[in-house]
């Protein structure tokens, strides 16, 4: 049985006159883990941003989960959705960011914790243990009470996992989630990520991690100026890739 | 682990310190002997020579009318503080809203209370009961341009502690406006992002996220603020409110002891100042968790520190 979480077609978006999402047709099924790669500049953040509508989308359509993402659909109309809509829809899809934003005033713990109780309304007592699970599992056991500040990237970005973890998620979105690591603590997170993907978890993350790519894809999709260049299993893009662009971009990066 | 080898260590004796003689600094010893002649000349002008009558400030400084006007003064900061951060509060988040009417009103209410003399709107606001007709004076609060829920006479409902509670409390608002907005916007936006990933309502999310972390950029310019209020009280003596600087005039006016009484009313505004330093040391102390990587120091810590020599001091 193949579910479809996430579904573009013809998505486009500009800032003011530039046109960074020229037409982005894609379906991510769910338990699938898609890797988006490509050259800074060709769009694959902002495509990330628009699934949690941090970026509203100009044209085409978006669905997470068959809903569309920013707007209800009625008689023939589109209805812009309230704020508190929004939220709710934000609640089911874990983000993870390339400056990990974990928040420095509270400990690793209490990042965690945050959403469950101000948003989900849990209390504290049954939050605090599946906290400590989670931040277990991302192998911190012993930085529950650290704050963000005091811990090194590595741990920071497994913090964040943690966190968007905690509100249990149908779909997580890594914006290159290992590109502000230095080079010895990008295994780690990887190794996480692998965990998660492994356990099930729909997952699209934005990386330059080809070898991340080429293990735990389900899909690989080479973006580059805005559009799919091509998209397929890792072993078809990554090991034979069909247009020039993505081969030349592969030399670069594997060099 | 493994067998090894020893290893040698690599700094196995401390070497001994240099031993140099040390340039000469005339400079600096007749810099020093200047303040130090200067400042016992006039410690001795002050102590000795001169008419200032030391038993006169001791006899005032508790005297019963002071002591009644440094307790309003407290009262009149800690309300005018208060009205005037909630204000800042409201005012900077319209600054910072998309609703370009919320904006353009504070920022014509910042224009007005910033650009205008704080003695010059306590005496607007002891006078604002010119403005609505005599005899009565009456004030019409309810809906506008719907009918007057209640009528307060305005002569009654302006007292003269009301006149300088809104002049300090509105002045403040407009400071406070951007001191607050300076504090918010100095929070990166991927920590509001990170947080509406997370489901959270705009209202949460400058609750819990942006303003704890303002805090540390808001709390050092609000410690000024609070002092300045402090010494603003002095300004509320024009339309007759009992504060210090009244009082003690008041007295001189009597027993002509001026200096004295002036002298009286200082040490009062220093003792006030001094408690809103350590106010503001336990604040920030407060808002600066997490936010540096070595647990901060204690006060004791520092001055022991110092006293070992400060090497580890001022980290």
């Amino acid at each position: 049985m193949t579910e479809v979480m996430v579904r573009a077609e013809g998505v486009h978006k500009r800032f003011g006159t530039n046109e960074v999402l020229k037409g982005i047709t894609l379906t991510v099924n769910r338990g699938e883990v898609m890797c988006l790669l490509g050259p800074s500049g060709s769009g694959k953040s902002t495509f990330l941003r628009c699934i949690n509508h941090l970026e509203k989308i100009n044209s085409g359509r978006l669905t997470v989960d068959g809903e569309l993402v920013g707007y209800r659909e009625g008689s023939g109309k589109l209805y812009e959705l309230h704020e508190r809509e929004v939220s709710r829809k934000r609640q089911e899809i874990g983000m993870v960011f390339q400056q990990f934003n974990l928040f420095p005033h509270m400990t690793a713990l209490d990042n965690v914790m945050l959403a469950p109780v101000q948003v989900l309304k849990r209390s504290r007592d049954e939050t605090v243990q599946r906290a400590r699970e989670l931040l277990d599992r991302v192998g911190l056991g012993d930085k529950h009470d650290a704050y963000p500040l005091s811990l090194s990237g590595g741990q920071q970005q497994r913090v964040a996992i943690a966190r968007a973890l905690a509100m249990d998620p149908k779909l997580m979105l890594f914006d290159e989630p290992t590109s502000a690591l230095d080079p010895e603590l990008v295994g780690d997170v990887l190794d996480v990520m692998r965990d998660l993907a492994h356990s099930g978890m729909t997952m699209i993350v934005v990386t330059h991690e080809i070898g991340f790519a080429r293990e735990a894809a389900d899909t690989v999709v080479f973006m580059d100026g805005g559009v799919v260049v091509e998209s397929g299993p890792p072993a078809q893009v990554l090991g034979a890739p069909k247009h020039e662009r993505t081969r030349s971009f592969l030399s670069k990066v594997l060099q | 682990m493994t067998d090894q080898p020893e290893l040698t260590p690599l700094a196995p004796e401390r070497p001994d310190d240099i031993v140099a003689v040390p340039v000469r600094r005339p400079g600096r010893w007749i810099a020093a002997f200047i303040v130090v002649a200067c400042a016992a000349s006039f410690i001795r002008f002050v102590i000795a020579d001169s008419a200032m009558k030391w038993n006169v400030v001791g006899q005032y400084l508790f005297d019963p009318r002071v002591l009644d006007a440094v307790v309003r003064v407290i009262y009149l900061t800690a309300l005018s503080m208060l009205i005037g951060v909630i204000i800042g509060v409201i005012v900077a988040v319209m600054r910072l809203s998309p609703n370009p009417i919320l904006k353009s009103a504070s920022w014509i209410y910042i224009y007005l209370f910033r650009g205008t003399p704080l003695l010059v709107q306590i005496a607007f606001w002891y006078n604002i009961s010119a403005l609505f007709p005599a005899p009565q004076h009456l004030i019409d609060i309810g809906i506008p341009f719907g009918p007057a829920l209640i009528h307060p006479n305005a002569n009654v409902l302006i007292s003269v502690f009301v006149a300088a509670l809104l002049g300090l409390s509105f002045n403040e608002g407009a400071y406070m406006a951007e001191i607050v907005r300076a504090g918010i916007i100095s929070v990166p936006e991927g920590q509001s992002e990170a947080a509406a990933s997370l489901g959270m309502s705009r209202l949460q999310i400058m609750r819990r996220i942006v303003l704890p972390q303002a805090m540390r950029v808001i709390l050092p310019p609000t410690g000024n603020e609070f002092i300045s209020m402090l010494k603003n009280t002095s300004l509320a003596s024009t339309i007759a409110f009992a504060e210090i600087y009244f009082v003690t005039e008041d007295i001189a006016a009597v027993n002509f002891d001026v200096p004295q009484l002036l002298i009286v009313g200082c040490i009062w505004y220093l003792a006030l100042t001094s408690v809103a330093y350590v106010g503001q040391y336990f604040l920030e102390r407060k808002f600066g968790e997490g936010f540096s990587r070595a647990q901060q120091a204690t006060m004791k810590e520092r001055w022991l520190a110092l006293g070992r020599g400060g090497g580890g001091a001022f980290r």
